[in-house]
């Protein structure tokens, strides 16, 4: 019952998604309210419905019910409940729900909370968004239908993917497809305003909360899948540059430049043909994302062809959306009237070099990605385009922004003074400066372009700080009324400060690592080597029993010049139904370090392979992105920026070094 | 026995059970050099060749059974004396480009290393000549009826 429940609910979801879409066809001309009106329950009895298949199928792997494929393809009766249900999304057909279903969410959530919308832009929104959810539900139902039976049923699952069986499974896809799915809220909003005609200021301050929202989920999401792939593969590294990670970075790069042109769009009306553009952009590589990662394409380009029907219903849809989206812009961009002026030395002209430097970090990021493909389809050459090529691209394009970043965000609108902002970030300048050279005096002969790395996170650290600093706190004023003036400036003055500082933080912590150690041995029982400073002894080996799997736990004892720290537990582990072998690190912190081990295979003579890492300063790398996200959210309390806030009254105040107690 | 491993992402991506996943142990200890220079060069050199069998790793971070004979290969070349020019170009015979994680710099992948700068340099000159445009339209607009009644009041001062 509970499958076909599911299955009907999903097919009442797109026949609403369908109805809400064609919608427009109604209203559009005749300007009827009332049936305008209509599309806020239409999407909410939308929603309800993909949340109903959703808590079917997920009733289905709790309950273990192994009539259904998907159930019994990846889970098993002894996985911990935990994994049962994150099993749901941890396959291709229920990945596409619970894509499904945070679309329906953000739909509902315009539905709700857009209440101070226009009626007519709201309806438009909600419209498209239906348009979206009517692909990717036929898509579901058509092509992926996780409720599909199996007869007879097997009396046991095949259990789900070791690798998957973690923690990570429940926070990285949900929080990664709450900032991927978020953009379709902004792409739904420019789609709206392209088909009205219109655009202004206005229209800027209804999208910027949703994308601020998305890019802060997609911040956290990138990050937890960052600190997954850290724990989970045995040597430590945190990026790899694979595609599938790079198919979340672009939209993240197009998403970080949308969050600063409308900034500019809703502060100045100005970047207004731009910023539609970033939304459709931004959107499209997040289906480009999803498309490159469901379709396979990127295996193997023969691996397209293995389910024709998939694969050629995702290039529609990408087509039909990137396509559709990039021609109605070419046909009305034109129509849309230019706003605000501004000098090439203001926030504006900073914040265009914002977005031409990202824009160009995105386009490498997707050059390099798809470029094999493209070559493989046109020559018949094999290339491979790996960590490499990024690394040499994609930092020089990102370098110049984080030097630029914080003179942009201390120079005034419409007209700024270089030469005045260039003061007031003297001291935190100096400081990164010296904390450059210190490094680099200190490590002779070690890494040149690590110092500069942290020289430059703890500018953009050191700026942040400064902006708030000056702005609260004029030449010759006393401690009190600088804190006065330090409580009345916006949220979105300190959210932003407060992103431009976890930025800063990443970046000090990704060139940190240039300073990691390693030790690679064999270890009997009793043995001790040393890492980055701390003695690591094999103190135990022992045989653990789990639920659904067994292992062996090594123990090793950590001091530092001779003082116990603790023990790190490293363990090799047999899952028992697939017989797969994973390995599970074992991790010490001490305070943003981490020293780390993890176990290898044994030698014959009953030696095992071990490797010890330290890492100093490892942990700034996802803290910084936890920071980043905290400052959207930050800016996001504004009251400012609540959906339905007088459009205009704070037009200009913004402009003022500081904004007045509220 | 081909050993592969995935990223977490890409397991979640390709779904369970498309390949077998493997606790990843990249460079093994019986293969590291005992002398530290030469373990560097190698440790730099692996990290530039795919290992052909796995989804998009380096042979320095896969524990796929060619990777660990590619890395051992590497080290046996660098004991014999050969320049990393010398190891690349073997590999490179042996595999075919597909083998290099950074492709070389030719006319078929002159796009690919030219591209992201390119990108960059059209948009600066896009955002050039609209400035410029932008700049002489507004010099050239016509003074509103509210602006010439404002101009006239002030030149009649």
């Amino acid at each position: 019952m509970i499958a076909e429940v599911g299955f009907f609910a999903l097919l009442l979801a797109l026949a609403l998604a369908i109805l809400l879409a064609l919608s427009p066809l109604v209203w559009s001309a005749s300007g009827d309210r009332a049936i305008m009106a209509l599309t806020r329950p239409l999407m909410l009895a939308m929603a309800g419905f993909v949340a109903l298949a959703f808590a079917m199928l997920t009733t289905a792997y709790v309950t273990s019910d192994f009539s259904l494929a998907s159930v019994a393809e990846n889970s098993h009766s002894t996985v911990p409940l935990i994994f049962k249900v994150t099993g749901v999304w941890g396959n291709h057909e229920g990945s596409m729900l619970l894509w499904a279903l945070i679309l329906a969410i953000f739909g509902a959530l315009v539905a709700l909370v857009g209440t101070g919308l226009p009626r007519r832009l709201q309806a438009r929104v909600l419209s498209v968004q239906g348009l979206i959810a009517t692909a990717f539900l036929a898509f579901i139902v058509f092509t992926s239908n996780p409720f599909l039976r199996l007869d007879p049923a097997p009396p046991e699952g095949q259990d789900l993917n070791p690798v998957l069986q973690d923690i990570g499974l429940a926070i990285h896809p949900p929080l990664l497809y709450l900032g991927y799915v978020g953009f379709s809220v902004a792409f739904a909003f420019a789609i709206a305003a392209l088909i009205e005609g219109r655009i202004d200021a206005a229209w800027a301050r209804y999208v910027r909360p949703w994308t601020l929202l998305a890019w802060s989920f997609l911040t956290v999401g990138i990050a937890m899948g960052s600190y997954w792939a850290y724990y989970v593969l045995g040597w430590g590294g945190f990026w790899f540059w694979d595609p599938v990670e790079n198919a979340s970075l672009m939209p993240w790069l197009a998403g970080t430049a949308l969050v600063h042109s409308t900034l500019v769009m809703e502060k100045r009306d100005a970047l207004k043909v731009w910023t539609l553009l970033l939304a459709i952009l931004t959107f499209s590589l997040s289906l480009l994302g999803t498309f490159l990662v469901r379709s396979g394409v990127l295996t193997s380009v023969h691996a397209f062809a293995s389910d024709p029907r998939r694969g050629v219903f995702i290039l529609a849809i990408l087509t039909a959306f990137i396509g559709g989206g990039l021609t109605l812009f070419a046909a009305r961009a034109g129509e849309l009237k230019a706003g605000g002026l501004f000098a090439p030395i203001s926030r504006e002209g900073a914040l265009v070099l914002n977005n031409l430097l990202l824009a160009s970090a995105a386009a490498a990021v997707l050059i390099g990605t798809l470029y094999p493909l493209a070559l493989e389809a046109l020559t018949g050459d094999k290339i491979s385009v790996g960590p490499p090529y990024f690394n040499a691209t994609v930092p020089p394009l990102l370098a110049p922004l984080l030097l630029a970043l914080p003179f942009g965000q201390s120079l005034a609108w419409k007209r700024g003074d270089l030469y005045g902002t260039a003061q007031r970030l003297f001291v935190a300048f100096g400081l990164s400066a010296l904390l450059a050279f210190g490094l680099i005096a200190v490590e002779i002969g070690g890494p040149v372009l690590a110092p500069l790395g942290v020289g430059l996170g703890a500018f953009v650290v050191l700026g942040s700080v400064a902006e708030i600093v000056t702005r609260s706190w004029p030449a010759g004023a006393t401690l009190r009324l600088a804190l006065r003036r330090a409580a009345g400036l916006s949220r979105q003055a300190y959210g932003s400060a407060l992103a431009h500082i976890g930025l800063g933080l990443t970046v000090i912590g990704i060139a940190a690592t240039a300073w990691h150690s390693e030790t690679i041995t064999l270890m009997s029982l009793g043995d001790t080597r040393e890492v980055g400073g701390y003695t690591v002894t094999l103190a135990k080996l022992s045989p653990v029993q789990g639920p659904n799997y067994r292992e062996t736990a090594a123990v090793f004892r950590v001091a530092s010049a001779g003082v116990p720290q603790g023990d790190v537990v490293s363990t090799k582990r047999i899952y028992t139904v697939r017989g797969t072998p994973t390995t599970q690190v074992g991790l010490m912190t001490q305070g943003l370090s981490q020293i780390y081990a993890s176990l290898g295979d044994s030698e014959p003579d009953g030696r095992i392979g071990v490797r010890l890492y330290w890492k100093p300063f490892v942990l700034l790398i996802w803290l910084g992105a936890l920071v980043m996200a905290a400052g959207g959210a930050l800016s996001l309390s504004d009251r400012r920026l609540r959906i339905g806030f007088a459009a205009v009254s704070s037009f200009g105040r913004a402009s003022a070094p500081a904004a007045p107690a509220e | 026995m081909m050993r592969l491993r995935l990223t977490p992402l890409a397991a979640f991506a390709l779904f369970a059970g498309l390949a077998l996943a493997r606790p990843a142990l990249a460079v093994e200890a019986n293969e590291v050099l005992a002398d530290p220079k030469l373990e560097a060069r190698a440790r730099v050199l692996s990290g530039e060749f795919r290992c052909l069998v796995c989804q998009n790793e380096s042979i320095d971070e896969s524990n796929a059974q060619l990777a660990h004979d590619l890395r051992v290969l590497i080290r046996e070349q660098l004991v014999a004396g050969r320049s990393d020019a010398q190891i690349r170009d073997f590999l490179v015979d042996r595999y075919g480009q597909f083998v290099l994680l950074k492709p070389r710099f030719d006319g078929e992948t002159l796009l690919l290393w030219l591209g992201p700068f390119l990108i960059l340099a059209i948009g600066a000159g896009l955002i050039g000549v609209a400035a410029r445009r932008r700049r002489i339209a507004a010099a050239d607009a016509p003074l509103s009826a509210e602006e010439r009644a404002e101009l006239e009041r002030l030149e009649a001062q």
